[in-house]
């Protein structure tokens, strides 16, 4: 079993703008309302930088500046796991284009904005963290992959790390390929003992089997966890936003199953 | 792989792969066209899973890993695996055939099983049929590096008893004219360290280890001692020019094995031959080893795996030990004068008992790991 402290959450979404907001709106308080997801220029990263920014970088960048910001930990001092099913999509799209192309002139800038741990990069240069930073994919179960290998770091190393799981829609003719519903960031800062900022901990435990995982009760919310790999965090964060205890099961791969106890803390 | 290193030998030969038209010299793996997935699993067609398959079925690989699921239960395995490109091959191929009228991608391609950087890992996990958790680690060159570490660490908190460890990266015109377009290709075989060096050359390959728990330890087997990870912050694709990213990884792998920089008999460098790479690598290697231990790229020999270059280095270390000897740099004729590590030009037979690795990436990403014999 393995045991962390829940210290921070960011979040946005389509109709979730920041954890505060959407808080509110998970525990019920508030009605869900959609709307596209609202992605604002980041002031983490020097101005000539933020137009060359893909969105997909900034979606990442802006969940996991806010979470670090909720747990009130350093971004220069905190490792990282980045997690995306999708990467950079409009630098694939490009990319494949221009190779599709007679001259095959490719942009540089596209080039390595198309790597998977594309955000990881940009957010080591914006925070200044030489702290570990990993990138990861296993496709729809990308946050599940991510949530275990943040929580065994945190474990192994004794210290925080942030996770931050973010996926956005492909452009044309990807996008049919592999569609889906819009865009989402999630973040949560997890630490290896109970600080102040601490409001839950999470337990993981890994388990066969194919228990139906636990769906989110306003239906809207639920597609979004089924359109959307990033997504998959909300059944975790409404527990947390309810201030809940008990059992999440997320799904993770082929009969294989992520099964979260939450407790206050 | 052996006796190439014994011999000194490059597979590097001038680019003829598919349709690219790039004055440079490339790494591949010959035969890649002719190997047939197994049936079950074509759905997943594609080079990149071409080329893990082949490498799965050599060596006894998939033997010794369907005894360990008849250990350990297919459920207790997991699979850390690492790419930088997976089947992206398979997308530039299928945007040649965009419907004129629509723009559609065909009927035929598989984004999930081919594109998607999970395509590997779930094709190894199916191939070997493993019922643990896993996932890609997909940080650019360092990758495959990283998944020892992945590996290690789900080991050690009990989420695995097992896992397979590696992963596959094979050439796309991607990566040919993407690199091409950032000036880093060379045009003649890639020379490591050599005063003269111009860039890379890009080359395709997989690998893939099988990691146990260490109590458990045969007298001889390797053992992962240290990992070290880190982040340059400073530029996404140009590496730190004081080496500051890589020499913390560096000292953090060293840290986590418990030893000090002259308990390292050999070092497999990153060494990628691009003027920023070499330099700033040697003064990171300087600065904590000093003048002595022996290190060499063996990249001329391989070309830069790219996200294979971690596992497929980590061979090479596990070679060195078991065969006592230390590559030498195959392709680079005088050392750069400014290089002040002991960089190895000719084979060296030695005992060799504790090895590092260096695998550097594309935004910054720094994986060291050290790998010894049992005592």
């Amino acid at each position: 079993m393995t045991r962390v402290f829940v210290e921070g959450v960011g979040l946005l979404g389509p109709g979730l703008r920041g954890w505060e907001a959407a808080r509110r709106v998970l525990a019920g308080e508030e009605p869900f309302r959609p709307a596209s997801t609202f992605i604002g220029t980041s002031d983490l990263l020097p101005a000539a930088e933020r137009r060359r920014t893909p969105v997909p970088v900034k979606l990442a960048l802006a969940v996991g500046q806010e979470a670090l910001q909720n747990a009130g930990r350093d971004a220069a001092a905190t490792a990282t796991v980045f997690t995306s099913s999708s990467g950079e999509g409009e630098a694939l799209h490009h990319m494949c284009e221009a190779l599709a192309s007679t001259e095959r002139e490719v942009s540089p800038t596209r080039f390595h904005n198309s790597v998977h741990n594309a955000a990881a990069g940009y957010w080591g240069i914006a925070t200044r963290s030489q702290e570990a930073s990993t990138s990861l994919c296993a496709y729809d179960a990308s946050f599940p992959a991510g949530l275990v290998e943040a929580a065994t770091q945190v474990v192994s190393w004794g210290k925080p790390v942030a996770l931050i799981a973010y996926d956005q829609p492909y452009p044309e003719p990807l996008h049919s390929a592999r569609p889906l519903l819009g865009s989402f960031g999630a973040a949560l800062v997890l630490a290896p003992d109970a600080t102040r900022g601490a409001s839950a901990t999470f337990e993981l435990a890994v388990l066969p089997g194919d228990e139906k995982p636990t769906a989110m009760s306003d239906s809207r919310l639920e597609e979004l966890r089924l359109g959307i790999p990033a997504a998959r965090a909300l059944p975790l964060l409404e527990a947390l936003a309810r201030k809940m205890q008990g059992e999440v099961v997320l799904d993770f791969l082929t009969e294989l199953q992520l099964r979260v106890t939450v407790s206050r803390c | 792989m052996r006796r190439a290193l014994r011999e000194k030998r490059s597979a590097l030969a001038p680019c003829d792969f598919e349709t690219a038209r790039i004055d440079t010299y490339v790494g591949t793996v010959p035969g890649l066209d002719d190997v047939r997935v197994r049936p079950d699993l074509l759905d997943y067609d594609c080079r990149n899973n071409r080329l893990a398959q082949l490498c799965l079925e050599q060596d006894g690989f998939a033997g010794g890993v369907a005894a360990a699921r008849d250990r350990h239960g297919a459920g207790r395995i997991g699979f850390y695996l690492g790419t930088s490109t997976s089947g992206l091959h398979a997308t530039e191929l299928a945007y040649r055939r965009r419907d004129p009228k629509t723009g559609a991608l065909p009927a035929d391609y598989r984004y999930a099983e081919t594109q998607n950087a999970y395509s590997l890992g779930e094709f190894v996990r199916r191939y070997l049929g493993l019922a643990g958790p896993g996932f890609v680690v997909s940080s650019a060159c360092s990758s495959t590096a990283k998944a020892f570490g992945n590996a290690a660490r789900m080991i050690t908190a009990g989420i695995c008893d097992a896992a397979v460890v590696g992963g596959a990266d094979s050439l796309c015109l991607m990566t040919l004219y993407g690199f091409h377009s950032l000036g880093l290709t060379s045009r003649a075989p890639c020379r490591p360290f050599d005063v003269d060096r111009d860039g890379i050359s890009i080359g395709e390959g997989a690998g893939f280890a099988l990691v146990e728990k260490g109590d458990r330890a045969r007298p001889g087997a390797v053992l992962l001692l240290g990992v070290g990870e880190s982040s340059d912050a400073y530029h996404m694709s140009t590496p730190h020019p004081e080496g500051l990213g890589a020499r913390i990884a560096m000292q953090q792998a060293l840290d986590s094995a418990g030893l000090r920089p002259a308990d390292i008999d050999y070092i497999n460098l990153h060494g990628t031959a691009t003027k920023t790479n070499d330099t700033s690598e040697d003064k990171a290697v300087f600065e904590i080893f000093g003048p002595e231990t022996p290190c060499s790229s063996t990249k001329g020999a391989t070309g830069h795996l790219l996200g294979a270059a971690g596992i497929t280095e980590a061979i090479v270390c596990i070679l060195a030990i078991g065969d006592g000897l230390m590559p030498g740099s195959a392709n680079t004729r005088s050392v750069d004068p400014a290089m002040r590590s002991n960089y190895l030009l000719e084979n060296r037979q030695a005992k060799v008992t504790r090895v590092l690795s260096n695998s550097f990436g594309f935004g910054g990403s720094n994986c060291s790991l050290v790998l010894g014999v049992a005592p």
